[in-house]
Order: C-alpha cells, then sequence, then structure tokens
C-alpha cells in the first residue's frame, strides 16, 4: 500500500470496533476477556519514532477505555508496552539487518512473530489485570485471569495474521 | 545545564513515557470525578451512540428470551392485579388517598459487562425520559443497579457486579437486614453481610432488598442463599447469594423513580443538623 498513514488509521478503526462490540461481548465463562487492539501497537512500523509509537499506543488505550468505562488502565499498559517494545524486538532479533519495515507474520515468519506477540501480549494483559482489580491480593488468582486471557488474545492476534493485516 | 538539556533531549522517550504513565493513573485514581465530568465514559454522546446502533440489531438475536421475560412478568402483574382489584372490592377506603411513591421507566440495556472488576451497565433512556443518577435499575427478575450518570438520551450506571456500591438487603423470612456486595470472582454471586450467628437461616432462604435506603422499594428479589458458613472467630455468617437476574443475558430492565426523594433528603438533613435536646 503507498499510503501507510491510512492503513494505519483504518486498522486502528476496524480494531477498536472490534474490541468493543465483538470482543468485549464474548464474557466467555466471566473469565476471559481478549484484548485484540494490542495488534495495532505490535504492527506499528519498525522506523517509526519512538515518540509516534507511545503517543499513538496511550491514544489507541485510552479510546479503550473511554468505551469500556475503565479510564486510565488501558491506556497504562499500551504505553507500557509501547515502552518495551524496542527492546523486546532487540532480544528476540538475532540478525538486525534483514527485518522488514512492516513487522507483520508475512515478513517476520511464525516463529518470530509468535514469539514478539506472546510477549508482548502476556506483559500487557499481567499490567491491565493488575492494574484493575488494583491490588496484590489473590495474586495467582489474577495471574491466572490474565494468562488465560492472553492466550485467548494471541491466539486471535496470530490467525488474525492469516486474513487482514497482512501488508 | 547545557549538558543536563542535553540528556533530557536524548531521553525523552522514557521522560515521554513517564508522563503518559502519571497521566494514565491520575486518569484511573480520579475517575470518579472524571465520570462525572460525563464525557469520558460511555454515556458520552460518541460511544452512546455508537452502542445504542449497535444494540439496535443486536437484540434481534434475543427477541425470543425478551419476549419469554416479558409475558412471564405480565403474567405476574396480572396476578397481582387480580390481588388487587380484590383487595379493592374489600375495602374502598383502603386504597383511597394512596398514591404511588415508586414509579417505573422502562428501558433497554445497551452495554453491559460482567467480566471486569467494576462492572458498568448503558441504557438507552436519559434526563429527557425523567431518568436521575442513584435512581435503581431492577429486571423482571430481579435488582440490577443503579444509576450514576445521565446525558441527554441515555444514562449510565453500575451493576450489582461492581464493589463500588453495596446493596441494603434483608431476609425475606426473618426481616434481618445487611448488606449485599459483589467480590469480583463470580458474577452469579455475591456476599450478604453483617448477619449474626443468631439468626436462623438456610441454603435456598430468599434475600430481597430491605426498603431502608430510597433508591429500592422493599421486597425486591435480589437472590437466594446459596452458601453458608460460621467463620471462627467472627460474630457473623458468611453468606454466599446466588444472584436471581442472569446479568450476562439482560436485555430489557426498568429504572425507579422515588417520586418523594428529596422530601426524604430534606427530613434526613434537617434531623442530622438539629442537635439533639432543642
Amino acid at each position: 500500500m503507498q499510503r501507510p498513514g491510512i492503513k494505519y488509521i483504518l486498522m486502528f478503526i476496524v480494531l477498536v470496533v472490534a474490541q468493543v462490540l465483538f470482543l468485549n461481548q464474548i464474557q466467555f465463562s466471566g473469565f476471559i476477556n481478549p484484548y485484540v487492539y494490542v495488534l495495532f501497537i505490535l504492527l506499528l512500523p519498525l522506523s517509526a519514532p519512538r515518540y509516534a509509537v507511545l503517543l499513538l499506543s496511550f491514544f489507541i488505550g485510552l479510546t479503550i477505555d473511554v468505551f469500556s468505562n475503565t479510564l486510565g488502565m488501558h491506556s497504562f499498559a499500551s504505553v507500557f508496552i509501547a515502552y518495551l517494545r524496542p527492546a523486546i524486538i532487540r532480544v528476540i532479533t538475532n540478525r538486525e539487518e534483514d527485518m522488514h519495515d512492516y513487522p507483520g507474520m508475512a515478513y517476520t515468519g511464525l516463529a518470530w512473530f509468535l514469539t514478539y506477540t506472546a510477549i508482548m501480549v502476556f506483559i500487557h494483559h499481567t499490567v491491565l489485570f493488575y492494574i484493575e482489580v488494583f491490588t496484590f491480593h489473590n495474586f495467582f488468582n489474577t495471574l491466572y485471569r490474565a494468562f488465560l486471557s492472553s492466550l485467548f488474545s494471541i491466539f486471535v492476534i496470530v490467525l488474525s495474521q492469516f486474513i487482514v493485516f497482512r501488508d | 545545564m547545557r549538558s543536563l538539556l542535553r540528556l533530557l533531549i536524548k531521553n525523552y522517550p522514557f521522560l515521554l513515557f513517564l508522563l503518559l504513565e502519571v497521566l494514565s493513573i491520575v486518569f484511573i485514581i480520579n475517575y470518579n470525578s472524571f465520570q462525572r465530568a460525563g464525557f469520558l465514559n460511555s454515556s458520552n454522546a460518541v460511544s452512546a451512540a455508537i452502542y445504542g446502533s449497535y444494540s439496535r440489531v443486536a437484540q434481534y438475536f434475543r427477541l425470543a428470551k425478551v419476549n419469554n421475560d416479558l409475558s412471564a412478568e405480565n403474567a405476574e402483574l396480572r396476578n397481582r392485579l387480580d390481588e388487587y382489584e380484590a383487595a379493592l372490592l374489600d375495602s374502598a377506603l383502603l386504597a383511597h388517598g394512596q398514591d404511588s411513591i415508586f414509579r417505573y421507566i422502562s428501558a433497554r440495556v445497551i452495554n453491559n459487562s460482567i467480566n471486569k472488576q467494576q462492572n458498568y451497565i448503558t441504557l438507552n433512556k436519559g434526563r429527557k425520559h425523567g431518568i436521575k443518577p442513584d435512581q435503581g435499575i431492577i429486571s423482571a427478575q430481579g435488582v440490577v443497579g443503579i444509576i450514576t450518570n445521565v446525558s441527554e438520551s441515555y444514562s449510565m450506571g453500575l451493576s450489582v457486579l461492581n464493589p463500588r456500591w453495596s446493596i441494603s438487603a434483608k431476609l425475606k423470612n426473618s426481616g434481618y437486614y445487611g448488606s449485599l456486595l459483589w467480590n469480583g470472582n463470580d458474577y452469579r454471586k455475591a456476599e450478604l453481610n453483617e448477619i449474626p450467628f443468631h439468626v436462623e437461616l438456610a441454603e435456598g432462604d430468599t434475600v430481597v432488598t430491605s426498603g431502608y435506603s430510597p433508591v429500592f422499594p422493599e421486597g425486591i428479589m435480589i437472590g437466594t442463599i446459596s452458601e453458608l458458613s460460621r467463620p471462627e472467630g467472627e460474630n457473623y455468617y458468611k453468606i454466599e447469594v446466588l444472584l436471581s437476574p442472569d446479568l450476562k443475558s439482560i436485555a430489557q430492565v426498568e429504572v425507579i423513580a422515588n417520586t418523594r426523594i428529596d422530601e426524604l433528603k430534606q427530613l434526613k438533613s434537617e434531623t442530622e443538623n438539629a442537635a439533639p435536646g432543642n
């Protein structure tokens, strides 16, 4: 696609709508809630300036917050992984020179993308779930919920890479 | 000074990161005041309109269940009407001079959650339909929540599944009252506190609203006792209540407006301000 800006605006809208109208309504067993909008942060170009990544992540987090009445929680978790993103990419990549700018699965391969998604999503969910309960009481219960929801989110994100936002 | 500036510029991502995280924390901590501001929650114009049109489509898939609920409620109301008619025939005096304190406004649920730690419910009726903050929300099955925010044509409230408020509840058999609070685990169950050991209880007992707060009239169904135990070293039972409305499938609700709330509030403030003995 020639205009990356339009692609990302479209991605933003699709992911927010999918998140608030479908995924937030799943409420599977009252326990699992996948947060797939993280994909937006995952797919931002690797060459994007860091301030842009942080601000865009904050913005998508805040949008989700407004829709789900959790003001501040999603934006906190999103900014958190946006800040860690370059470090995580550095750690899991061994030959940095041949990385494509767009970190979609079609360019990076399944193994790399799965590792990348798993780490980012798990950190995001863990931060989010602890902020949501706002206590370390029932520590393992919260961790368990974060873990289950992460599995679900990772599954949906990797699956979605076969269908949309491929390039 | 210049080197400090250079250091700051070099580390700007970290500073921006800190700034955004602090901003988020401010949002989280001041949640209630932003809630009241009314534009950063789901009763604002944009998100409520989106949820509204979504729910117009989604409700078709639930029509069968809604129909069943409504006809069940209809039947119950008809039964009650019969009782009242019979009572009216018996004594016209009894009915005379009694006006209704509570008014019911029916509304549709356009957004609802059960799997957060704080769950909210958004309705398609607002200020212009007579909805105000602190009015109760019930369904045909029982207590659902309480209104906290109202915009022109939408309103939003805390559902029972929100530890930010508790319901004044009593046992239907014995009349002992306590407070009902959700503990954040199971969306079907809440805890009833402050019932002392000397009260006789059994699993399956009915829990209803107490009528001590102006939000709900007395005797609205909340649920039934599903588990109870006497913890060592405490004075109160640990009671688990199975909530009777299934909050996962709720679609049609009624908002309860207390027409005498201002009078009650005034009376309360007068009593609290008056020094004893005066």
